[in-house]
């Protein structure tokens, strides 16, 4: 019986340079930042990176680990843009590929369902197919002949999501009302990795919640992370709502390069363990 | 009850998008456009959903009616096209072109925004309005940088058979793009604020015949406003008088 458990820092082990990750989540909402912060101390470069993009994007941009970004959004949520992101754009140092939401998830689609393409009507006439000239249009063998855009699969290397309980074995459960696009990044990945506010007993997790709420099987699962708020700052409900103030402070530290490196210091510049107390301090400081 | 705010008349502008929806989702961004289409669930179109934004359908009293997480509307909400979006705008042009991606070359934009987000399948699946709190010239261009939101010309050129571009609402007025071929026109002005003011704030020409003067809130929906939907008059930090 295989035991998926693996530390953050093993997991960010596994990248390779220039392999395209997923990371789950959508906005400033339940991503697996114990997992970003690890890929941020770890040497691997040169990411295609795949997301709904929230923090998850600005800060992996701000330790230039980002080649290229498939995105549809970067957001906060409560604060519109990211800093990073924006600088990331505006200085140029990131290509990118933009997709209308709902055309980024069909590209999901096809690569869990290992198709080539999934067709769809959204990004047509828009500046998804301006800025992407490679995309190409199918048209419908029935009798309506409409044409359709044929979004090309998003296959990732390996996923990155946070739930918030799972087991040893993988599963894994969220309690929150939204799943997001999780089991997508999952099953359109080679790998999936997932984090948890808490591992549990198989048993538990039907205590916790309905079956329904059993997003992941194992059977999608390579590794699993025990990250007590791990997706810290963003939302991982209901174990505990964003952290605005946190959020504040990260951006208008990413909008002031003078005053960046203080934040990395302090935030970012030691383990998961040391985050989490310095995240702490800064919210008694309040 | 008297001295009707333009945040009121703005309210009851956005309310009047949902006019004849019927029992389809309402999906409204923004302040102004969630008092709205609370207003017109309230009032005259008392059988549209109404989203919270996140995944919860909701009456007006906060009862959770159904469940709407974000892969649910994409993939099936939008496609199917039971909805009416509300979305903003950085920029809009005259054939309804509406971005909220990139200011400037998109590969190296001048200013980067949120990204197209659902623009491009909202006004490839139904019906969608905008909503602009402060008019003027740096939001009506004459052509946007990055089409998120398809305007006429391209939907028809795209063979988009449900596009469905509704109207802009605006601190100043109201407009649609139901001119000939479909240029855009201004409805109405909101009270105090003149046709000339409004063509002055926008960098493509209008459609000025027949405008009227916008909708006032009737006593029963500025009671409603005032007293239910937005007690401490948080509208008028969306549209000052």
């Amino acid at each position: 019986m295989a035991d998926k458990r693996m530390t953050p820092d093993e997991i960010a082990a596994e990248l390779k340079d220039g392999m395209t990750i997923g990371i789950g989540g959508w906005g400033s909402r339940r991503k697996p930042m114990a997992l970003v912060r690890a890929i941020l101390r770890s040497p691997v470069k040169d990411l295609t990176v795949v997301s709904y993009g929230g923090p998850d994007v600005g800060l992996l941009a701000s330790a230039g680990k980002i080649k290229h970004l498939v995105f549809g959004f970067v957001t906060l949520d409560s604060i519109p843009y990211d800093p990073w992101f924006a600088r990331a754009r505006e200085s140029g140092s990131i290509t990118v590929t933009e997709y209308d939401e709902g055309v980024f998830g069909t590209g999901l689609s096809a690569a869990a369902q290992r198709l080539p393409f999934l067709p769809t009507r959204a990004g047509l006439g828009s500046g998804v197919t301006d800025l992407n000239p490679s995309l190409r249009t199918v048209r419908s063998p029935y009798d309506d002949a409409e044409e359709l855009l044929a979004v090309p699969a998003l296959r990732l290397d390996a996923a990155f999501v946070h739930l918030n309980r799972a087991d040893a074995r993988g599963n894994a459960q969220y309690l929150g009302p939204d799943p997001y696009f999780d089991e997508l990044f999952a099953l359109a990945a080679e790998k999936c990795y997932v984090s948890t506010e808490k591992i549990v007993e198989t048993a538990e997790l039907t205590e916790a919640g309905p079956v329904q709420s059993l997003l992941l099987s194992r059977m999608l699962v390579t590794g699993v992370a025990e990250t007590p708020n791990g997706a810290h700052f963003t939302t991982a409900v209901p174990d505990y709502g964003r952290d605005e103030r946190f959020q504040r402070h990260y951006a208008e530290a990413a909008k002031d390069l003078d005053a960046w490196p203080e934040f990395v210091d302090r935030f970012l510049s030691g383990d998961e363990a040391h985050y989490q107390k310095a995240a702490a301090e800064f919210g008694e400081s309040a | 009850m008297s001295d009707i705010s333009r945040a009121e008349v703005a309210v009851v502008a956005c309310a009047e998008l949902f006019r004849g929806d019927g029992e389809i989702v309402v999906s409204p961004m923004g302040f102004i456009p969630s008092l709205g289409a609370r207003l017109a669930r309230l009032t005259f179109e008392p059988d549209i959903l109404l989203s919270d934004g996140e995944a919860y359908l909701m009456t007006p009293h906060a009862v959770v009616e159904g469940w709407q997480p974000f892969r649910k509307v994409l993939d099936t909400v939008v496609p199917r096209g039971k909805r009416h979006v509300v979305m903003g705008a950085n920029q809009i042009d005259g054939e309804g072109n509406q971005n909220i991606s990139a200011i400037g070359d998109h590969s190296r934009p001048k200013k980067q925004l949120l990204g197209v987000r659902g623009g491009p399948g909202n006004t490839a699946n139904h019906r969608t309005s905008y909503w602009v709190p402060r008019h003027s010239r740096r939001v009506f261009v004459e052509q946007v940088d990055v089409v998120s939101g398809v305007g006429y010309a391209r939907a028809r050129e795209a063979g988009l058979r449900h596009h469905d571009v509704h109207r802009v609402v605006t601190n100043l007025g109201v407009l649609d793009f139901g001119g000939e071929d479909h240029a855009p026109r201004l409805l109405s002005v909101h009270p105090g604020v003149s046709v000339d003011e409004v063509v002055e704030a926008t960098s493509f020409p209008l459609v000025t015949d027949g405008v009227t003067e916008s909708r006032l809130p009737t006593e029963s929906e500025l009671l409603l406003i005032r007293t239910s939907l937005d007690p401490k008059s948080l509208r008028d930090k969306e549209v000052p008088s």
